[in-house]
């Protein structure tokens, strides 16, 4: 915790800057409902905040064991934040289990709630314990409040008359509450969320409601140890607004929405379900009202299929996915940059090779986005850097695709998809619309003319009469569309679909420096999630007067116009990616210039410490 | 699908035929069928601008072309989900998926049954040459046993499978087949699955004279094909030949051949071919020459209205919209949000 320099006197609430919990327990403990609870209130009482919710791989992971573990972040304070933070000030562990896999992450001194009602001996035994830590001198290194959280749940529902499954199973509320009083977190709107989830079932709600209560009361009555007490977080100076939290695949979502919207077109998103973008395809779902139709297809190639035959007839095609189902889709994209037809790809990126780490967060796709491909394949890839820039990439691509008649790859990641920050809410009336104008003028039609300044194809949909024509995956004459072999036909075609994406780069923001001077000894490159963990680390850099800047790229391909003279204006480029040297690579070869990676490939976001320490490393010994 | 009103003035073969240089090979059974659609078209009173030819890859697929309607040929084995799209965008379209053995079944066997039990509003056609064309003539999951192929030069070990006892497994819910040199038959088949709304699913047996020459002959032969043919007609018994006729076995459920007159069999003794028979459909599509004649016509209409994937789906639309469509800007306000005033200068969030 960062304390400010003085605790306030006029309340024993001990004042502080910032503050990192992690919930922690078994998968039915309802640690994400906790986590999110815990979050959604914290936001509503004004500070800043970033989530990281960790799921395990198995759905119903047997109860007790290390790999059943499910645990949720979150960071807030009073200022503005990037990052779930790096370890935990705070751990909550539900279970024996939960402690194993969390506690090396706690920092040295940070307090441990524990709930000694699960530290029986069988649930020792499976998360791998010979002796009880809380037994002996193994946890001496932290404050260690110990509750038997399970007994005093039980006792707080009593009267409510539940079985004993439900009665337990509200240990998660008795434990919402106790850290609400901690951190003075009101708990209406829990209370409210409460009543509205069990509207069919108004005893569990108010039972929940009393364990949340119990739990609150027990920090205002009982005695605490020594060094354990609560404590105050003062609102953020957030920007005038209104505000609400997002996920990084709801704001997708939503941005998909808007882009249809401001093209005036109708949407067709078709999916196959998979892990970390599913809730992509939830929400779509239940947005029919919105303009598009959601269609769960067959396999990702039915998916993306699907989209393609719905822009062929004039819709807007989507498919969203992760790097298994990219894979599957990559004959199909050929096809849409064949035949110049707008499609929009999402896809949530997770650890991989195969099937890799599904739940886990990687940058891995991304040379296999930008080139994966047969044949001479160009097409636009964007890059969100933060949940709320989902939703601004989104529109983006849907802007892109439409006007160029192109695949756009938007590549988001597991952490955004599921992390969670404030967000001021955009009012979508303030973006320019981008209505689409399909061909309906038979005079002078072919289906491959050309807009002379974008060089996008004309978009003639079947029903418009005098527009008949055929078009396919096979090579087409440049000057009438019709199939053609002929060598320097295919040689000018293969040219012009290459120049059609780089003029892209022209309708594009320049490169700009996120944070720092615009020349210096050091520029950080980033692109995607890593945004929030850059710009913390250069910051902290930059505090001890070290000339760093951070540029984060959210245009993969093409490139900002302007990139290669910004990165010659810093003596040395540093690339922080979680994947094994992608963007590097990029960067070294398009622009020559002597980037060096910084590479994490563990499943989880940077930690600002790592970065900031390589930057310090780098300067160094420059 | 509303039909739209027949053009006027009516629109004839040549209308339907597009300025592209037909490019099969000399004696193709694939001519035969393009010109039996280019004929039929215009009967069926339907208008260029809304009719949809969508392929797949293959000798077969690159019928769109040879069309002047809208068409598009896509990639190997996925015309249906590509038509999917098409028709979930615009349930209006007149679509039909032109596909082969190999496009259809092999590579593209997974869409064919999700389409098939699915049952869209379109008509397929199969081109079955039981060999694959563009490729230069390897065996497909229509090559019979023995079947001697670049890839198969021992002869095929490969069990094939019957297309239209696969579409009716899948649920498939209108299932013929038609002979590419029976013109008369195979437009009047089309026709059908034209009218049927939702899938269907047309089987056409197709030579091709350089790969797998006279596969179909020993019942498309002009001398053997009445005895080898089974025409069927829904409501009239099943005869076929000068006096052959089929019956089931008494006592099983398998089919037979008799002969009328002989041994006691009267015509009232054969089965009567009932469309909407699921079971007896089954039958029909895996009877294989010798032993029994190849049934063509339509073998199966279900006449249990299943309402087409793409309608459902706009069904479902409507409802979701039946007050219009949403607001995003109220959606994205909806749920727990906050306001923050009077810091205009403060922190964006991260
Ligand atoms: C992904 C992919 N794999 C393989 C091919 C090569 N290929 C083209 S057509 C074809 C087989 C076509 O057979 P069929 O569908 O029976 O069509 P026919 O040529 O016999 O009409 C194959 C294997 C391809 N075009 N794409
Ligand atoms: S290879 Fe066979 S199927 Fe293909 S065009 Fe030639 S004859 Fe027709
Ligand atoms: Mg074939």
């Amino acid at each position: 915790m960062d304390t400010f320099a003085s605790t306030n006197s006029t309340s024993q609430r001990e004042l502080i800057e910032s503050v990192v919990i992690r919930f922690a327990g078994d998968s039915g403990d309802g640690m994400q409902l906790t986590g999110s609870q815990f979050s959604d209130t914290t936001a509503l009482m004004g500070n800043d905040l970033s989530t990281l919710p960790d799921f395990p791989a198995e759905i119903r992971a047997p109860a007790g064991t290390t790999f059943g573990v499910s645990g949720f972040q979150v960071h807030f304070a009073a200022h503005d934040i990037m990052t779930p933070g790096d370890a935990p000030d705070v751990l909550v562990a539900m279970n024996p289990a939960a402690l194993k896999v969390n506690l090396r992450d706690l920092k040295p001194g940070g307090l441990l709630v524990v709930n000694t009602g699960a530290f029986t001996a069988g649930n020792l035994k499976k998360a791998g314990y010979d002796k009880n830590p809380l037994e002996d001198s193994s946890l001496d290194g932290y404050r260690l409040l110990k509750i038997d959280i399970t007994k005093h749940t039980l006792q707080s529902v009593e009267s409510f008359g539940l079985g004993n499954k439900e009665a337990v199973r509200a240990k998660n509320m008795w434990t919402l509450g106790l850290m609400m009083w901690m951190f003075g977190r009101e708990r209406e709107s829990t209370a409210e969320w409460l009543r509205g989830k069990f509207a069919k079932n108004p005893n569990i709600a108010e039972a929940n409601i009393a364990a949340l209560n119990a739990g609150h009361v027990y920090g205002e009555t009982a005695e605490m140890p020594q060094g354990i007490h609560a404590y105050e977080v003062p609102k953020a100076r957030l920007q005038e607004g209104h505000y609400r939290n997002v996920t990084g695949n709801e704001a997708t979502a939503w941005g998909l929405l808007t882009g249809g919207k401001l093209a005036g077109l109708e949407l067709v998103l078709g999916s196959y379900p998979i892990t970390p973008a599913s809730t992509i395809l939830h929400s779509l779902s239940n947005l029919r009202a919105y303009g598009i139709t959601t269609f769960q297809a067959e396999d990702e190639i039915a998916a993306v299929c699907a989209a393609i035959g719905a822009s062929y007839a004039g819709a807007l095609g989507i498919t969203t996915t992760s790097g298994p189902g990219l894979a599957l889709k990559t004959e199909a994209i050929g096809l849409a940059v064949s035949t110049e037809l707008p499609l929009v790809v999402v896809d949530v990126q997770r650890g991989g090779p195969s099937t890799g780490l599904p739940t886990k967060t990687e940058q891995s796709d991304l040379l296999f986005a930008v080139y994966g491909r047969n044949g001479d394949c160009p097409l636009v890839v964007l890059a969100a850097s933060t949940p709320g820039d989902c939703f601004t990439m989104a529109v983006e691509a849907v802007r892109l695709a439409t006007k160029y008649m192109t695949p756009v790859i938007l590549l988001t990641d597991g952490f955004l998809a599921n992390s969670a920050e404030p967000w001021k809410i955009p009012d979508i009336n303030s973006f320019e619309p981008f209505p689409v104008k399909h061909r309906t003028e038979p005079a002078g039609f072919h289906p491959f003319l050309r807009d002379p300044q974008t060089l996008a194809r004309n978009w003639a949909v079947p029903g418009t009469p005098g527009l008949e024509h055929r078009i396919g995956g096979l090579e087409k004459n440049y000057d009438s569309g019709n199939i053609s072999y002929d060598p320097d036909n295919h040689h000018k075609m293969v040219k012009v679909r290459a120049a059609k994406i780089a003029g892209v780069g022209d309708d594009i923001p320049l490169q700009k420096i996120d944070q720092g001077d615009d020349s210096g000894d050091l520029l950080v490159v980033g692109w995607g999630s890593t945004y929030g963990a850059i710009s913390s680390a250069v910051l902290g850099a930059r505090k001890a007067g070290l000339k760093v800047s951070h540029a984060h790229i959210r245009y993969m391909h093409p490139m900002p116009k302007n990139l290669g003279e910004v990165l010659k204006r810093f003596k040395h480029v540093l690339v922080p990616e979680m994947n094994n040297g992608m963007l590097v690579k990029i960067l070294r070869s398009d622009y020559l210039v002597d980037a060096r990676g910084l590479n994490k490939i563990a499943g989880q976001p940077f930690k600002i410490a790592e970065i900031e320490a390589e930057i310090r490393g780098l300067l160094a010994s420059a | 699908m509303t039909p739209l009103d027949p053009p006027n003035p009516p629109l004839t073969r040549k209308d339907f035929t597009s300025d592209q240089e037909v490019r099969w090979c000399p004696g193709c059974g694939d001519y035969a069928i393009l010109a039996a659609v280019q004929r039929m078209l215009p009967e069926l009173g339907v208008r260029r601008e809304n009719t949809v030819f969508i392929s797949g890859i293959g000798c077969s697929s690159r019928f769109p072309y040879y069309m002047n309607t809208y068409g598009f040929h896509t990639i190997h084995g996925r015309a249906p989900a590509i038509a999917t799209g098409l028709k979930l965008a615009n349930p209006q379209l007149d679509v039909w998926l032109i596909t082969g053995d190999g496009d259809g079944l092999s590579i593209g066997g997974n869409h064919l049954m999700h389409l098939l039990r699915r049952n869209l509003n379109l008509q397929i056609i199969l081109f079955n040459n039981r060999i694959y064309g563009l490729t230069k003539g390897q065996y497909s999951p229509t090559s019979l046993l023995g079947k001697r192929s670049p890839s198969s030069p021992m002869g095929s070990v490969d069990n094939p499978i019957a297309p239209a006892a696969f579409a009716l497994g899948c649920g498939a819910r209108f299932v013929a087949r038609g002979v590419d040199t029976d013109a008369k038959n195979l437009i009047a088949t089309l026709t059908r699955a034209h009218e049927f709304q939702g899938t269907g699913f047309v089987e056409v047996f197709q030579n091709c004279p350089v790969f797998n020459d006279g596969a179909f002959d020993h019942f498309t032969a002009k001398d053997v094909a009445a005895q080898q043919q089974l025409h069927l007609e829904h409501g009239k018994p099943m005869r076929f030949g000068d006096d052959k006729g089929l019956r089931l076995r008494p006592g099983s459920l398998d089919i037979e051949v008799v002969t009328v007159g002989e041994n006691g069999v009267t015509e009232a003794d054969l089965l009567v071919h009932d469309e909407t028979n699921r079971a007896q459909a089954f039958l029909l599509a895996n009877l294989e020459p010798p032993a029994f004649p190849v049934a063509v016509g339509v073998l199966f209409r279900s006449d249990e209205n299943l309402v087409p994937f793409e309608v459902g789906m706009h069904e479902q639309n409507k409802q979701a919209r039946a007050r219009g469509l949403g607001d995003i800007n109220a959606l994205m306000r909806k749920g727990h949000t906050w306001k923050v005033d009077g810091d205009p200068t403060g922190d964006q969030p991260g």
